[in-house]
């Protein structure tokens, strides 16, 4: 299963791969905002965890149809279904691959975006820890996602509605354990754990059967 | 005794495409599959590798379809690096030498040519180690330098134990090769079972 | 004979025939019956006024688009398990009720805010989670859509409807925490555990009974129509 990690990993680092494009994808967002909402400092302090979290999440999405669809469109993903590694296994290694190269670089970036985007002092840790937690549940649901969808051409639009409402509570947990009004970030971050660790365990076997039905 | 085949169906969707077949393949036999195009050939080598159904039949097996398998970013040597690693085998410098693809081996393999391709696709089969190989249409659009090179390759896969189930247009002169007509087992129109369609609505 | 002996199409259609009639007056009278009662005939609550009487309405229906998910869930699961194609059929055809039911519900409950709390739309848990069911079913029926064999969409939609079903009820306790942070204290909750007065919670059965039934009058209608689509689409694949 290694091998599958790595190799993802790899293709994602190279020319066309996305990895650079995700983290600008990023940027955009976040700098877009304050040219919507006005710089006012005060407000765009109050609305940064939620506009972080959300950049965040748009941010997974862009990189998500590339999960399959390119071995799909290669025969690489037929090759892989009658290998000795079992489907749940492949979904993992991908979505494993896919925050090492997407759902990590994001939780690091979003420092430096938070200062653009004034946020509170005492958030910058929240931040870190809520995006680590997080992420991961957010690589696992859009592998399934892209598991559903694979077998359907320009599909990245329907995976978008497919997954956004899935991510919904790993959002209004993630964004609100880092809000200055919240007495109780751990307990909001202990969820935000739970959560991905259900998504980890749980959506792989999810992930196979959607896979083996697209592959019949 | 490598693979017995005893009255299969073979269905896409709900719909019945082969019925009753029955073979049994022994090492070092070739099994080639004929059959006009749509009879159900690429069914049955799909359902035989584990595509379309729950359980794996039997997890010797290689399969190789239309598509080479090759990812374009990635050089010939990371490909096969690649497959190593999933299969956990260490023959990959006698397969490179195997398929004469030495000369590019730290090549892109987007770059290289169809036929190039299809001998990186095959490179995996050998890496895998299987005993057993399913082959959908390996020569289609290769020339005959290549198609001389597969067929090579086959024997030699056979010659050594393994066996080999192909669906092929092209007379790839394997020795000890069966025949088998995927249109002889074309489903009778009213044995066909569709839930749908019985009963009066 | 079990139950699931209907999963064969032919059979289905047959006792959907029978039984079909029976329902669609007992659903209809039921409604009738129940909202006239309601509306005209049980007093103004004191507190409340006239407006109330929505909850007639507004309850029954969002019962119904819970259920109606809960429903496809099950249908799901006896897909994926069994393969009965009745099930798939019936989960498809259950959706766009579920659609209209979350959609009289969260118009309703509209109706019923802007006189009582002067606004048609807040963000207080249970609206929000209806809004959020409303999306699920979205892509639910998306879904299907969008893939051309029909077995595979089946499957698809099964194992989509299996993990939304975790991930609504996971936004349900989720909503909680948000909304605390950013409602400090007034809380627009349009709870069903007020007290009901007595002369309300007999029309108020009688309207959920006649929903449930016109509900299942309706996907039965739907699935019936879903099968003959689906039997014109395999008489088409065999003769070409």
């Amino acid at each position: 299963m290694w091998s599958l990690i790595l190799r993802d990993i790899r293709l994602a680092l190279r020319s066309g791969g996305g990895f650079v494009l995700t983290l600008a994808f990023f940027l955009i967002v976040i700098m877009i905002v304050p040219f919507g909402v006005g710089a006012d400092l005060g407000l765009l302090s109050r609305i940064a965890p939620g506009i972080l979290w959300i950049g965040a999440l748009l941010s997974c999405l862009l990189s998500l149809d590339r999960i399959f669809q390119l071995d799909w469109e290669d025969g690489t993903l037929e090759a892989l279904a009658t290998s000795p590694i079992p489907l749940s296994g492949i979904a993992t290694a991908k979505a494993t691959a896919h925050w090492l190269t997407t759902g990590l670089p994001i939780t690091l970036a979003s420092l430096p975006l938070g200062y653009l985007l004034n946020l509170n002092h005492n958030s910058y840790f929240l931040l870190l820890t809520s995006l680590a937690i997080g992420t991961p549940a957010l690589s696992f649901i859009g592998t399934f996602g892209a598991a559903l969808t694979v077998g359907v051409k320009r599909g990245g639009l329907l995976l978008s509605l497919l997954i956004l409402p899935l991510y919904i509570p790993t959002l209004m947990l993630g964004a609100q354990s880092m809000s200055v009004g919240t007495n109780n970030p751990i307990e909001l971050l202990a969820l935000i754990a739970a959560i991905s660790f259900m998504c980890i365990a749980l959506l792989p076997f999810a992930c196979a059967i959607a896979l083996r039905a697209n592959l019949k | 005794m490598l693979l017995k085949i005893k009255n299969l169906d073979c269905r896409r969707g709900n719909k019945l495409i082969i019925a009753n077949v029955s073979f049994n393949l022994k090492s070092g036999e070739c099994l080639i599959l004929k059959g006009p195009n749509g009879s159900g050939k690429t069914t049955l080598l799909r359902y035989i590798a584990g595509l379309s159904t729950n359980n794996l039949l039997n997890d010797n097996i290689a399969y190789s379809g239309h598509l080479d398998g090759v990812k374009s970013t990635l050089t010939v040597q990371e490909n096969l690096k690649f497959w190593s690693g999933i299969y956990n085998t260490n023959n990959m410098t006698n397969v490179i030498k195997t398929l004469k693809l030495n000369d590019f081996q730290n090549r892109i393999a987007g770059e290289l040519s169809a036929g190039q391709k299809r001998r990186l696709g095959l490179a995996r089969m050998l890496i895998t180690n299987a005993k057993i190989w399913l082959m959908d249409e390996p020569t289609v659009s290769l020339d005959k330098t290549t198609t001389t090179l597969i067929s090579e390759i086959i024997t030699q896969h056979c010659k050594e134990g393994g066996a080999a189930i192909i669906s092929t247009h092209v007379n790839l002169n394997l020795p000890s090769s069966k025949v088998l007509d995927i249109s002889e087992f074309k489903p009778e129109i009213d044995k066909e079972f569709d839930p749908f369609l019985e009963g009066i609505f | 004979m079990s139950l699931w002996e209907y999963a064969n199409p032919a059979k289905f259609m047959a006792l959907s025939a029978r039984i079909l009639p029976a329902l669609a007056i007992t659903s209809s009278c039921l409604l009738l019956i129940g909202l006239l009662w309601g509306f005209f005939f049980t007093p103004a609550d004191y507190k409340q006024g006239s407006t109330v009487k929505i909850i007639f309405l507004h309850v029954p229906t969002a019962l119904m688009a819970i259920n109606a998910w809960l429903m496809m869930l099950a249908a799901s699961l006896i897909w994926l398990i069994r393969r009965h194609h009745v099930s798939a059929l019936a989960a498809k055809a259950a959706a766009p009720i579920g659609i209209t039911m979350t959609l009289i519900a969260i118009a309703t409950g509209a109706i019923w805010g802007k006189p009582m709390w002067g606004t048609y739309w807040a963000w207080d848990p249970r609206l929000t989670s209806f809004m959020i069911l409303l999306v699920f079913y979205f892509g639910y029926l998306a879904l299907w859509e969008a893939i051309e064999d029909k077995d595979t969409a089946a499957d698809l939609t099964s194992i989509l409807c299996i993990v939304g079903s975790v991930f609504a009820l996971l936004s349900r306790y989720a909503v909680n925490f948000w909304s605390q942070g950013l409602h400090q204290g007034a809380s627009l909750s349009l709870d069903k555990e007020q007290h009901v007065d007595n002369a309300f919670y007999f029309p108020l059965l009688v309207c959920i009974a006649g929903m449930v039934l016109l509900f299942v009058t309706l996907v039965l209608i739907r699935t019936r129509t879903e099968i003959r689509l689906r039997r014109l689409l395999t008489l088409r694949l065999r003769n070409s």
